[in-house]
């Protein structure tokens, strides 16, 4: 071995080495039955994985691909044969000869009813899935009378940077996961009651200046129905001015630091009305922070000169 | 890294603050400013006392061992905690942990760069990933994190003094007249100049006119005063930038430029060497103009018409001369999310790591040298008159001199302030929100007292987002390492004195 540490001459390249392969477990296949179709998917798939294999459209409220599963919303359940209770597609993994109907009359059933309870009960008047659910299943919440019980109240205004208005709350449990140990590890809020009580809160409910909260906002990019809202779309909604159909959605890179987080700007005639990641994108599966979130306001404004 | 935590990783945070890192570490070592080298030898000597080393890699990829070996008996686990402070038993449990690791990285940022010794600080722990053979593996390296979306591809396409695009040396014939072929140009066979170095050159009178494209120096450089004085009595200075900086106001001419990330076509480059689209969301407002754009009229002026540009165009040109870069179309880029470097053609699927030729057998290319550091203390240097250490830094929701941060309202900030741990508040006398004068050796600010439990005595923290506020680099001293070109702006020597105006 040489003893004379010479380092190589920064004038002449370095050879190309072996492209590098990061370590692939093999997984095995596993063989059920679906809607009675057969399909095959890798070990620790779960139901809906599976569903999606065949092309097969479960509808999901509080799953989402980045998330930990917390089955709460129970609109994603399938009658499996031999089980007693529906079970859950977005969490119950694929077992060998499971026999699953993804759409039968008491599937139907129990979706219908969560979509009753849900819309009886909360504003999902910006939850962008629960029209097109509500009519697949026939939900009708009117049935439940005039005067229901609701989760309506004000919405909490206590920052520039979005809203919080709990009236339109499904309690999904995502912006609670969101902010703890699926992604921010901020732990600004949980939920807190019981049963028709309970309700998504900052410690002691004080108001989000006050919290442990650093304005990640990936709490938004998961939330459902809209309960938690950029400021900027909240106020333009308010004006009577939120058009979707006059806005463009552009993917790049955040202009901060050197993650490479991937962004969506949504512009309205050419002004940026939101920010939003792609859950999908291998960087940050959808999660940024405060700059990449929030900062892009200097884009349209331009103070004056300040002195100097 | 949470995630990583959540999975089992342990984490070791090495940093003079006990940050929001810290706090989640399994060992926080809360190192003096500027005493990384002999944390890092020791740990190498306790690597190789306690017989941690990974022989194998050593002997089939490294050169050197022995004078390093023998360089670093000095720096004893004793030595190290009086020279540290941190305690000699934490050392050892951390080179043993490290050593003792199937995987383990080490990631830094400006804590070891920005440094009169920042290249000798990063050597010293490329010995440490060379003695456990922690390089070029899965999972296992060194990782500088980059501070800005760019800052990677900046240097990749050559925007430094000695580099043309794809770290192809300009002092290399061969290299330098592929460009000069495709170019149909000369191009100067010595290296340019650093920034730090232009700094120099402006204050001895050879260099005159600058053209400063999206920085604001006025503010960014250590010992504001030189740089303000110097940029001030330049001959000619052109300022293209989206933002009406401190450095635009003194300016002959201002060239507003569009925001690259939102209003262009384009390419970065990020942290982990992954080249990603930025894309035109909006257009740019009246009056304001792509940088290429600017460039291509600039060219146009100059008598070189190159037609109209074409952002894809110039990419293809790039992958035509930077062989890392050559199996990048925009087509794959959009498929695949963003491709890692080097990718070398179509069917490269780029790579994510670095250096796995180290691992072959037989070895490719040259051998990883050690290399023995010596240990130099900061150049601003404590006494009596100038007791404290202040260290500057970044705050979570603020960016650089705050020129495009310091524009949307984060319920986070507060106004800049020095921060100081409890200890030392009392032993000033000084309350939160009271104001204190902050002195060096180079100039003085007025700034209120913050407390952070997170600092220890001796120890202050200021930043330099909101310069009009608080001037941080008015005080941070310009001591250059000459091997990087940068200050050390994390280390400079203070005075506090209360104001009689509380």
């Amino acid at each position: 071995m040489s003893e004379s540490a010479q380092a190589p001459s920064p004038l002449i390249p370095l050879p190309r080495g072996p492209v590098p392969q990061a370590p692939a477990r093999a997984r095995a296949m596993i063989e059920i039955k679906m809607d009675g179709r057969t399909v095959s998917v890798p070990e620790g798939s779960t139901i809906i994985d599976a569903a999606r294999q065949l092309g097969i459209d479960i509808p999901t409220l509080c799953f989402l691909e980045s998330l930990t599963p917390v089955n709460v919303c129970r609109i994603c359940v399938v009658e499996l044969e031999g089980s007693r209770t529906l079970v859950p597609a977005c969490s119950r993994k694929a077992e060998p000869g499971m026999v699953i109907q993804t759409d039968s009359e008491r599937v139907r059933l129990s979706r219908r009813m969560v979509l009753e309870f849900l819309a009886s009960s909360v504003n999902v008047s910006t939850a962008p899935m629960f029209a097109e659910y509500m009519k697949r299943y026939g939900a009708r919440p009117e049935r439940f009378g005039a005067s229901p019980a609701t989760v309506a109240q004000m919405p909490k205004i206590d920052n520039d940077l979005y809203v919080r208005d709990y009236a339109k709350c499904i309690l999904c449990y995502k912006c609670v996961e969101a902010c703890g140990t699926d992604a921010q590890n901020t732990f600004a809020i949980a939920v807190a009651g019981r049963g028709f009580s309970a309700h998504i809160a900052t410690e002691y409910d004080v108001p989000l200046p006050d919290s442990a909260c650093v304005y990640c906002g990936n709490c938004i990019g998961v939330c459902p129905t809209g309960a938690l809202m950029f400021k900027s779309e909240y106020d333009l909604r308010l004006a009577g001015q939120w058009n979707e159909s006059r806005q463009t959605r552009t993917d790049t890179i955040c202009p901060y630091c050197g993650v490479g987080c991937d962004l969506t700007v949504h512009a309205q005639d050419g002004k940026i009305v939101r920010v939003t990641s792609p859950v999908d994108h291998s960087v940050t599966h959808g999660n940024l922070c405060i700059k990449g979130r929030f900062g892009w306001q200097f884009v349209e404004i331009q103070p004056a000169p300040k002195k100097s | 890294m949470l995630k990583a935590v959540r999975k089992g990783a342990k984490m070791y945070v090495i940093d003079p603050r006990r940050t929001t890192s810290a706090q989640w570490a399994d060992v926080w070592l809360g190192l003096d400013v500027g005493t990384d080298i002999i944390l890092a030898n020791a740990m190498g000597r306790e690597i190789i006392a306690a017989g941690l080393t990974n022989a194998r890699f050593i002997e089939h990829a490294t050169s050197g061992f022995e004078a390093y070996k023998k360089f670093v008996e000095k720096f004893t686990l004793e030595r190290a905690e009086r020279e540290t402070g941190v305690p000699a038993e934490v050392i050892r449990q951390t080179a043993h942990a490290y050593a003792r690791a199937e995987h383990a990285e080490l990631c830094w940022t400006l804590g070891i760069t920005e440094h009169h010794n920042a290249v000798d600080n990063v050597l010293a722990l490329i010995n440490l990933a060379l003695l456990t053979g922690h390089v070029g593996r899965y999972a296992s390296g060194i990782n500088p994190l980059r501070g800005q979306n760019n800052v990677q591809g900046g240097g990749d396409m050559g925007a430094l003094p000695d580099r043309l695009p794809g770290f192809q040396h300009v002092e290399n014939d061969e290299l330098r007249g592929k460009f000069e072929r495709a170019w149909g140009a000369k191009i100067d066979p010595k290296r340019g100049l650093r920034l730090s170095e232009m700094f120099d050159a402006m204050e001895r009178g050879e260099l005159t006119a600058l053209y400063v494209m999206g920085e604001n120096p006025v503010d960014s450089e250590a010992d504001r005063h030189r740089a303000r004085k110097l940029l001030g009595g330049l001959g000619f200075m052109v300022v293209q930038d989206m933002f009406y900086t401190e450095t635009a106001a003194l300016a002959d001419v201002i060239l507003p430029a569009a925001a690259g990330w939102c209003e262009s076509e384009g390419t970065v480059t990020s942290s982990e060497r992954r080249v990603q689209r930025v894309r035109a969301a909006v257009p740019p407002p009246p009056g304001v103009r792509d940088d290429v754009e600017i460039i291509f009229d600039l060219a146009r002026r100059l008598g070189h018409d190159w037609g109209k540009p074409n952002s894809e165009g110039l990419w293809n040109e790039l992958r035509q001369l930077s062989p890392i870069h050559g199996g990048m179309s925009y087509r794959r880029l959009e498929e695949l999310g963003g491709i890692q470097w080097p990718c070398y053609d179509e069917t490269h699927p780029g790579e994510i790591y670095l250096h796995g030729r180290l691992w072959a057998t037989p070895l490719i290319g040259p051998r990883a040298p050690f290399s023995a550091v010596e240990f130099a203390p900061p150049k601003d240097a404590l006494d009596a008159e100038y007791p404290m250490r202040l260290t500057t830094g970044r705050r979570l929701d603020s960016y650089n001199t705050g020129v495009q941060s310091g524009r949307y309202s984060s319920p986070l900030r507060q106004e800049e302030a020095l921060e100081l741990c409890p200890e030392d508040g009392a032993r000033y006398n000084v309350r939160e929100g009271e104001k204190v004068r902050v002195s060096s050796r180079r100039g003085s600010v007025i700034a209120p007292v913050r407390f952070d439990s997170g600092l220890r005595p001796g120890l202050a923290f200021l930043t330099f987002h909101a310069h009009d506020q608080v001037a941080t680099n008015d005080l941070t001293i310009d001591a250059i390492d000459p091997k990087s070109g940068t200050a050390e702006f994390k280390a400079t020597a203070i005075r506090i004195e209360k104001c009689q105006e509380n």
